[in-house]
């Protein structure tokens, strides 16, 4: 059975689900990678990475799980009903999350703009109670913390290294970047849930693009000239890449539904 | 009376002194060494691959992150036995160089594709098991920093064993579409576990010099029989069969007589023809050669801030 985006459910519940969402998505881009990295501990280490996302994906898809059948009166709510019984219609990452990871270039890129944006984000979450949110942002926010230096070390190194790294990571950064502005450009959700911190995405933009700007300027990279943002995630439309992410993760509880693994 | 390097070597083994990377070594305990810890660490680098295909389609988050730790932990062991070896005189870039022109082995199960989930839990259950029949003992093996690397590996292989084959229990009381499942990977997957041992004790020329050194503590024959004993009775919890009609407990042996083992399969894939050998190793060569840029940058990124330290010390 399938389960079906509901905007009247708390703002919070939705909160949780798009930071679940996003997660999930980074990961399972991520976890492509197992096995093909460049160096056995960059293979690990990226491994590590997605598996702190899944992680953090599971903690907030069992809280929103929870509040949702406690609101609705059901025991139909699981981690796994959420992640494995909606459409792609029915998610609501940031498109950043979903895209392709051709090169190592793009896992680095995805990584250090989620991160860096998360980890401001979290550090908001647990400054203001809100309750199990919070307390899943402490935990998470010390792997951000390194997902963060990891990917920014590697961004530098691979921006600044040779004149090969330097043009295939300006290519990676030119394709992602139109991708990055849909982080502060606040959903219905996300502005009720932050109603009491009016100046929140305003003061995140301010401070995450300065952070960027300093470590693209390290990594000798240019950001690509400003232009319409790619936005419609948080709504539930996505890119064509989402439906194919959705069908293989999602192929075995489709095709033998009902059944225990 | 005075005693050659040699005969001081092998008394040292008689004794149960472990081997150390400083210490005098005949030249080809050396390569016999190099060659069998190089082969692991391929195994386990390739061994992600099979994997590795499910990660992506895991059918439960808490399965998948299972998955993802157990491949990971594999990439670990790699490094570890990548590490060993470098002890004895070979960069790690050389094995990798061997593993990708076709001159290092890895062990033949990881040319078997990964058809369905079940193929998780049996790869768990039978593969692992074997490994780790074959891994045991190499604990004590006289080679110092190989037996202390197998000692780590050893406890993450045994946890990963009983995650196989919880997942296959599960499978095992679930709906008939999954015990069918189950049931089939077994098949694929039983026969290509008992050849993990490798040859026939007649047939395996280097087992007699590796007993003499300790390298070895059991032929292959002997660890055959003993996973075939284990998994004769753990089939018995999961209400499956194994794909063997000569299988049948020898009271007077007190061991299970099992049928005959296809040694033409064993060599063929030995030899590079199985299902997948050509894909694995295209997957290594690519993922090498895809992420050479990665290296070359991250040395000269390296260069470039040792040449700025230099420049403001002096």
């Amino acid at each position: 059975m399938n389960i079906y985006w509901n905007q009247q459910w708390p703002a919070h519940i939705q909160y949780a689900l798009f930071l679940a969402d996003n997660a999930l998505i980074l990961a399972q881009q991520h976890s492509k990678w197992c096995g093909k990295g460049p160096i056995l501990e960059q293979d690990i280490a990226l491994s590590n990475i997605a598996l702190d996302y899944l992680g953090q994906a599971r903690n907030f898809y069992q809280l929103a799980a929870e509040e949702l059948n406690q609101l609705e009166g059901v025991q139909f709510y699981t981690e796994d009903s959420l992640a494995y019984h909606r459409t792609d219609r029915n998610f609501v990452n940031l498109l950043l999350t979903e895209l392709e990871q051709p090169n190592w270039g793009h896992c680095v890129l995805k990584t250090f703009l989620y991160s860096s944006f998360a980890s401001l984000v979290f550090q908001k979450l647990m400054h203001i109670q809100a309750g199990e949110l919070t307390a899943i942002a402490e935990k998470s926010n010390k792997e951000l913390a390194y997902h963060k230096r990891w990917s920014q070390d590697w961004v530098i190194r691979l921006g600044d290294g040779t004149a090969e790294s330097n043009t295939i990571m300006q290519q990676a950064l030119n394709q992602i970047w139109p991708y990055a502005g849909e982080c502060f450009i606040p959903a219905n959700f996300e502005t009720v849930f932050w109603q009491n911190h009016p100046s929140f995405f305003h003061e995140l933009e301010k401070e995450w693009m300065d952070y960027l700007q300093t470590i693209f300027t390290e990594a000798t990279l240019q950001l690509p000239a400003k232009q319409a943002w790619q936005t419609g995630g948080k709504q539930g439309i996505h890119t064509e890449q989402m439906g194919y992410v959705l069908a293989e993760m999602q192929y075995l509880q489709r095709t033998y539904p009902n059944s225990v693994w | 009376m005075s005693y050659t390097p040699e005969q001081q070597f092998q008394h040292k083994i008689d004794q149960e002194i472990k081997i150390e990377p400083k210490d005098w070594m005949p030249e080809k305990y050396r390569q016999t060494l190099i060659r069998q810890i190089s082969q692991h660490a391929h195994s386990e680098v390739v061994g992600m691959l099979p994997e590795g295909n499910w990660i992506s389609r895991a059918p439960s988050l808490k399965r998948k992150a299972i998955l993802l730790a157990k491949v990971q932990d594999e990439a670990g062991h790699g490094l570890y036995l990548y590490s060993a070896a470098e002890t004895l005189g070979i960069t790690r870039d050389e094995m990798y160089h061997q593993l990708h022109t076709g001159k290092a082995k890895y062990s033949s199960i990881f040319n078997y594709p990964t058809l369905t989930w079940a193929d998780m839990g049996a790869i768990g259950w039978l593969v692992d098991g074997a490994a780790i029949m074959n891994q045991v003992p190499l604990c004590r093996t006289s080679y110092g920093p190989y037996a202390r690397a197998m000692v780590r590996v050893c406890k993450e292989e045994s946890f990963h064993q009983r995650q196989g084959f919880e997942i296959l229990l599960v499978l095992s009381q679930g709906t008939d579409e999954q015990k069918a499942m189950c049931q089939d990977a077994i098949n694929r997957w039983w026969w290509p576990s008992v050849m993990m041992f490798g040859p026939a004790d007649e047939a395996s020329p280097h087992t007699q010099q590796s007993m003499q050194w300790k390298i070895k503590r059991f032929t292959n024959d002997e660890l055959r029989q003993k996973f075939v004993d284990i998994c004769a009775e753990q089939v018995k919890t999961l209400g499956m069969t194994l794909p063997d009609p000569d299988l049948k407990w020898n009271e007077e042996k007190g061991h299970y007589d099992f049928g005959a083992i296809n040694w033409e399969e064993f060599w063929q894939v030995v030899a590079g023809n199985g299902p997948c050998n050509k894909e694995r190793l295209a997957t290594r060569q690519k993922a090498w050669n895809d992420g050479a840029w990665v290296r070359d940058a991250a040395t000269a990124h390296a260069a470039k801030k040792a040449a700025k330290h230099l420049h403001k010390v002096a």
